[in-house]
């Protein structure tokens, strides 16, 4: 039954071209603007001022913007920042979510409802910015690089995929354990977390990218400290401020007004290709996350 | 008989109330010692940034100074919330953060939904995977780096503009015409995510019985059938869930792409409650008031997910919790 394959009718084949044709579009208005960023990266700034409309490659191709951007020590600086938050951040952040994911799918503990119910309110409940604000004030945490790990050390919707997971090992496994003498902490780093590596990848990954994207605490706590802005906090000064005051330095009047725009997306390639090329390997990684999550716990 | 098995039960129950509260922690304490070991951490982090905060929300209702501290502060009522409510901004910012919210909801939450069943009518499996590839890799740009693109291809000589004047529309900086700043806000938010809000149909389509889709075809179902009475049949409760996730969101537009995109010639149509609250009490130092109005904010879009998700229940059986 199943191999008597019905000729499409018209009407399908029709929907199927279209269909095709669609996709095609989908991906030109999704690759362009990124191509875009990258012509006009490696683009001669004289001809890049002049030109209006689209680009097809870039206008005489030319390195300049990159060693504007590799000159400049606010980069690098932004980058050693961004680096630090990264690594370490998101070190404490797996800490912390695993530790929360696995009491959390402990069953036969008193404190494990209360615990719960105290963490999810927090998901649809906030004091807002202003007192979260003051909070980190007060522990003293501002103007340092840790007020961009300590107040945000876990994200409650990353610790709940990790519920699910540990939640899905076989409780045989923890009670053989017991039986054998094993304490909470063997039995969670020794068994658990070697069993739910996937997800332990996936949070690491989510984690990860979310320091590296991340600006806004940086721009509120980090006021009195320009030393420590992350790589996001430079970018936003070049590319929503506007200033490259000190990138275009040396360049004659007309031509810093010319190469400030190419810079712009010299430093958005620059800053945007780390993340990007891990992206095709971690892809698997990513997707399997989000059906995890999608799992209601 | 069910009586008995009622007075057994009610027994039952004496017996284990008959150890007190305090009694059972301290038993359960002992035999769990080293997950409540464990807890402590994560239960220090919830205490100081999530409820240490809603503690400090109590400014709202007093006159805050950093140097008087939270306590020392004097009370004043709710004078800042008749403030907000009586000034300018509350229409302003609630109808912008309304506009948004809504037309993100229409246009914005059916995006996906429809990527994935077009992907999934795909024939040629290979070429679906790379769609898919593709289409998630903006998901993973900076907010930073998007709104700096945005602003430079929609400045006055950039290439969208340049694009769109070949169709009737004006030269001009995009961004600093007001009614521009919603389309300009929502489109490039879906070219951002709808390639990443697609995965999580896709998974649930591919946890649809194929015996449902082997049964229709016997009935005589051609594709469009299909996809009507069985794919999407089989996509509601998903849709379902993350409808009610938006729509408990509603007044919750996040001040980030906001403070990245606007600038004072367009508040008008684009400055919203969080972005208000940021402006007014970081910017502004007005603390106290800002606070009311992040409060309010807080109060509402709570209130909405407990009743989004309550109306749910109700009617389709669906809920969050």
């Amino acid at each position: 039954m199943a191999n008597n394959k019905i000729k499409p009718s018209v009407g399908e084949r029709i929907f199927d071209t279209v269909n095709v044709i669609f996709m095609i579009i989908m991906i030109i208005i999704t690759l362009y603007p990124m191509l875009y960023v990258v012509f006009a990266s490696f683009s001669n700034p004289g001809k890049f001022m002049m030109h209006y409309g689209p680009l097809w490659h870039p206008l005489d191709f030319t390195l300049v913007s990159y060693e504007a951007v590799f000159k400049n020590p606010n980069i690098w600086n932004g980058y050693r920042n961004t680096l630090f938050v990264v690594v370490v951040g998101t070190t404490i952040n797996m800490l912390l979510t695993i530790i929360g994911g696995y009491i959390l799918s402990r069953k036969n503990w008193l404190f494990k409802r209360p615990l719960s119910l105290g963490i999810v309110f927090t998901m649809y409940f906030s004091g807002g910015l202003i007192p979260f604000y003051f909070t980190v004030r007060a522990l003293k945490l501002d103007n340092t690089l840790w007020a961009l790990i300590i107040p945000t050390a876990i994200n409650t919707y990353n610790m709940i995929i990790m519920r699910t997971a540990f939640a899905a090992v076989p409780d045989s496994l923890e009670e053989s354990a017991k039986l054998d003498g094993a304490s909470h902490f063997t039995i969670l780093f020794k068994i658990m977390v070697p069993l739910v590596v996937p997800t332990i990848a996936v949070l690491i990954l989510y984690y990860a990218v979310g320091h590296w994207n991340s600006w806004f605490n940086a721009m509120i706590f980090l006021t009195r400290s320009r030393s420590k802005y992350p790589l996001q906090l430079i970018l936003r000064e070049i590319l929503i401020q506007g200033s490259l005051t000190e990138m275009t330095l040396g360049a004659g009047m007309d031509d810093k007004e010319m190469i400030s725009e190419t810079i712009k997306y010299a430093v958005i390639v620059v800053s945007t290709v780390p993340i990007l090329c891990l992206y095709p390997f971690l892809q698997k990684y990513f997707i399997k996350g989000i059906m995890i999550g999608a799992i209601k716990g | 008989m069910y009586k008995l098995s009622n007075e057994i039960s009610m027994n039952l129950g004496d017996t284990s109330k008959k150890l007190s509260l305090p009694d059972k922690v301290k038993k359960d304490v002992m035999r769990n010692k080293e997950l409540y070991l464990l807890a402590i951490p994560i239960i220090l982090y919830y205490l100081l940034f999530h409820y240490w905060p809603m503690y400090g929300a109590i400014i709202a209702f007093k006159n805050f100074s950093p140097a008087r501290g939270i306590l020392k502060s004097p009370w004043v009522g709710f004078e800042h919330f008749e403030n907000f409510f009586s000034g300018v901004y509350f229409g302003r910012t609630l109808r912008n953060t309304l506009t948004i919210s809504i037309t993100q909801l229409i246009v914005g939450f059916p995006a996906p939904i429809i990527l994935a069943l077009l992907i999934n009518e795909l024939k040629n499996k290979a070429f679906a995977r790379t769609v898919q590839t593709i289409t998630y890799m903006p998901h993973f740009i900076s907010l930073v780096v998007i709104c700096g693109m945005i602003k430079q291809f929609t400045s006055d000589t950039g290439f969208i503009t340049q694009l769109l004047s070949y169709v009737g529309f004006r030269k001009q900086t995009m961004l600093n015409n007001p009614r521009l700043f919603v389309p300009i806000y929502v489109i490039s938010d879906i070219w951002q995510h709808v390639g990443w809000g697609s995965i999580i149909y896709l998974a649930a389509l591919t946890g649809i019985d194929q015996e449902l889709y082997d049964a229709a075809k016997i009935d005589g179902a051609g594709r469009w059938k299909q996809t009507l009475y069985v794919t999407i049949p089989g996509l509601l409760p998903t849709i379902t869930i993350l409808f009610i996730l938006r729509t408990g969101n509603i007044l919750s537009v996040g001040a980030e792409k906001i403070i990245l995109l606007y600038n004072p010639s367009i508040y008008d149509t684009s400055d919203v409650i969080s972005s208000y609250v940021y402006r007014q009490g970081l910017l502004h130092s007005d603390w106290s008031y800002s606070a009311a109005v992040g409060l309010f904010n807080s109060v509402v879009n709570f209130s909405l997910v407990v009743f989004t998700n309550w109306l749910s229940r109700k009617t389709t059986d669906t809920s969050l919790w």
